[in-house]
């Protein structure tokens, strides 16, 4: 599970609130070598809950790799990022694509109800008794 | 400017609407609607020979036919006629101009005799293009890899019994060659050599297909909810678009067959990226965070429609059915509980497949899906399709299954934002089909239509099938 997909997730369980931002609890990860898109970032970026995944790096015991406030359009624009080692683009690329939760758990903020991440496949599932009606 | 486009005799829904998306691919947006088709003269709707009228310049056809799979070649006309003499006088008459940059002398060549409907033999195919001295071919020959190639194609009066459709008169056309399609693509993503395949595995030239519908290509993001083994994805992948599936069976996208067989060792088989992010989940009870909306750029599927596999939601059947009681799992158990899921009715799945694309394409982005369709007596009903305020249907291609359904795949595009009301009557909605489990289950209930014996049937129980010994023409089962 990349943490593009963390930041698309929520607990949908019944007594969930927002369920969101879940915490993120990662046993294993790795890095997964990804081509840099920029075109693609810069689509992205607006949609992403920055915060949450400034959190989520943080949770990884990463916390030189994301500034506080997003990159601007200029940054991931400037010319050469996309190659040159620590751009905020690459930081970006690799924070959000690059870096894979193979084993962990992510928590519902509201109800601590725990979805494992097993093999790589968060499994967002609800049992039969969590379905809101 | 006008081309003379030629099919593959193949999926003769689908040929249009793929020239078109990948006009609009290459193109930019508003370049499909901007093509225009014609038919050659007595030809019938179903004849290989399109004419179409594309924007842009001849490298927009170039990138159109490369990337397709259906079009055998996309060719600047010299000139068509009923017999070789009508011909000669066409390419004659055809502007200089157009044709003289490519008969230069420092400029390599190859002519291609080429048929439809019948078969010409070599030394017939010699003497066709020995016929052709009147063109001022300055070049010199190179048969494997020349710079300029040139067809004559012709289609003949083969009579109307072959299984093929049927021809008024003969043509003859001749063109030079602006781009084909890449059909070594498919020996090489065929389902037989895939590592792990289902048994809905997408078929490898209806899942390029429908990725050239949904516009894959880099830096798009390409999401299918249903994915399976990943069949769809891979396609999508092959085109350099960013992937993510979902699925609600576990033991599809994470275990698959072991270690080495699995949807991951897919992607790697053909060394493309694997998916950003392959999750469980239901769509009928999507995880998605508030707030999410408009971040894929296309969604592709084969939803399931209860013939080959059935759908499943989360629930529990017995509660949904109201069996039993409603109880909560005991938290000792909670960690190795199986949730229980229920039946996912066609006209729920679907509904839920709008709302999600509704929410998170963006604008313009494109739904691509396939939708059954009963036939009686070997004749599609004519569908209603599913409709949606926040999307444009676009292309409807059939694909006749069997004698009892056809398939069809329909391709939307978003021209409506999410909104509030939107969000308002899909939650209505959702809530009359979980109370109303029951009656959509029995609706529209496609298994029975076509596995139940068929009213046809004579009194033994053997089918009762129209054996006529003349091959028909078959239209759409191509």
């Amino acid at each position: 599970m990349r943490l593009l997909t963390h930041n698309m997730l929520a607990s949908n369980a019944r007594g969930a609130v927002t369920g969101y931002p879940l915490k993120l609890q990662a046993v294993k990860w790795s890095t997964k070598e990804v081509e840099p898109n920029p075109y693609f970032l810069r689509g992205i970026l607006p949609k992403l809950d920055w915060p949450a995944l400034v959190a989520a790096t943080h949770a990884l015991g990463l916390p030189e790799l994301l500034p506080e406030a997003p990159p601007t359009d200029a940054e991931l624009s400037a010319e050469g990022a996309a190659e040159e080692e620590g751009s905020a683009l690459r930081c970006l690329h690799r924070a959000l694509l690059e870096i894979h939760i193979e084993e962990g758990t992510l928590v519902c903020p509201d109800t601590e109800r725990c979805f494992p991440i097993s093999r790589g496949v968060p499994n967002m599932l609800l049992h039969e008794d969590e379905v809101r009606n | 400017m006008w081309y003379l486009c030629v099919f593959y005799h193949r999926l003769l829904d689908y040929r249009r609407p793929e020239v078109q998306s990948l006009a609009e691919l290459f193109g930019g947006p508003g370049a499909g609607d901007a093509v225009e088709w014609r038919m050659p003269e007595n030809h019938h709707a179903d004849s290989p020979f399109h004419l179409v009228r594309l924007p842009g310049d001849e490298s927009l056809a170039a990138q159109i036919a490369n990337r397709s799979l259906l079009v055998k070649g996309i060719y600047e006309l010299w000139g068509h006629g009923a017999t070789y003499e009508e011909l000669e006088k066409a390419v004659r008459e055809y502007p200089e101009e157009r044709k003289l940059p490519y008969l230069t002398p420092e400029s390599t060549f190859k002519i291609v005799v080429d048929s439809f409907g019948k078969v010409i033999s070599f030394p017939e195919q010699n003497e066709i293009i020995k016929s052709l001295t009147y063109i001022p071919f300055k070049g010199r020959v190179n048969l494997k890899k020349p710079d300029h190639k040139f067809f004559v194609m012709e289609t003949d009066d083969y009579g109307c019994n072959n299984g093929l459709p049927p021809v008024v008169q003969r043509t003859t056309f001749f063109g030079r060659e602006v781009g084909a399609a890449d059909r070594h693509l498919l020996p090489t993503y065929q389902l037989k050599s895939r590592k792990y395949i289902g048994p809905t595995a997408m078929d490898a030239e209806m899942a390029f297909l429908m990725a050239n519908q949904g516009l894959a290509r880099p830096g798009k993001l390409v999401y299918d909810p249903f994915v399976g083994t990943g069949s769809i994805l891979v396609a999508a992948a092959h085109f350099g678009a960013m992937t993510m599936g979902a699925d609600i069976d576990i033991r599809v996208v994470r275990d698959g067959r072991g270690p080495d067989c699995n949807i991951w060792s897919n992607f790697e088989q053909y060394k493309l990226p694997e998916p950003l992010c392959v999750l469980r989940a239901d769509n009928n009870v999507p995880p998605w965070r508030p707030g999410l909306k408009e971040i894929f750029d296309a969604i592709i599927c084969d939803p399931p429609y209860g013939v080959r596999a059935g759908g499943r939601k989360s629930g529990g059947r017995k509660l949904i059915k109201g069996t039993v009681a409603p109880y909560t799992v005991p938290d000792e158990k909670r960690d190795s509980h199986i949730p229980s899921t229920a039946p996912y009715s066609l006209a729920e799945c679907v509904h839920d497949l709008l709302h999600l694309a509704a929410r998170m394409l963006v604008m313009g982005g494109r739904l691509v899906f396939f939708f059954p369709v009963v036939r009686e007596d070997g004749v599609t009903n004519l569908a209603k399709y599913p409709e949606h305020p926040c999307f444009k249907l676009i292309a409807t291609c059939e694909q006749i299954l069997s004698m009892r359904y056809s398939r069809v795949l329909l391709t939307m595009v978003k021209v409506g934002p999410y909104t509030e009301v939107v969000e308002k009557a899909a939650q209505e909605r959702h809530r009359e089909f979980r109370e109303n489990h029951h009656k959509w289950m029995e609706e529209g209930n496609l298994h029975s239509a076509v596995f139940s014996p068929a009213a046809g049937q004579a009194a033994d129980g053997k089918p009762f099938i129209d054996r006529d010994s003349k091959p028909k023409y078959r239209g759409k089962y191509v």
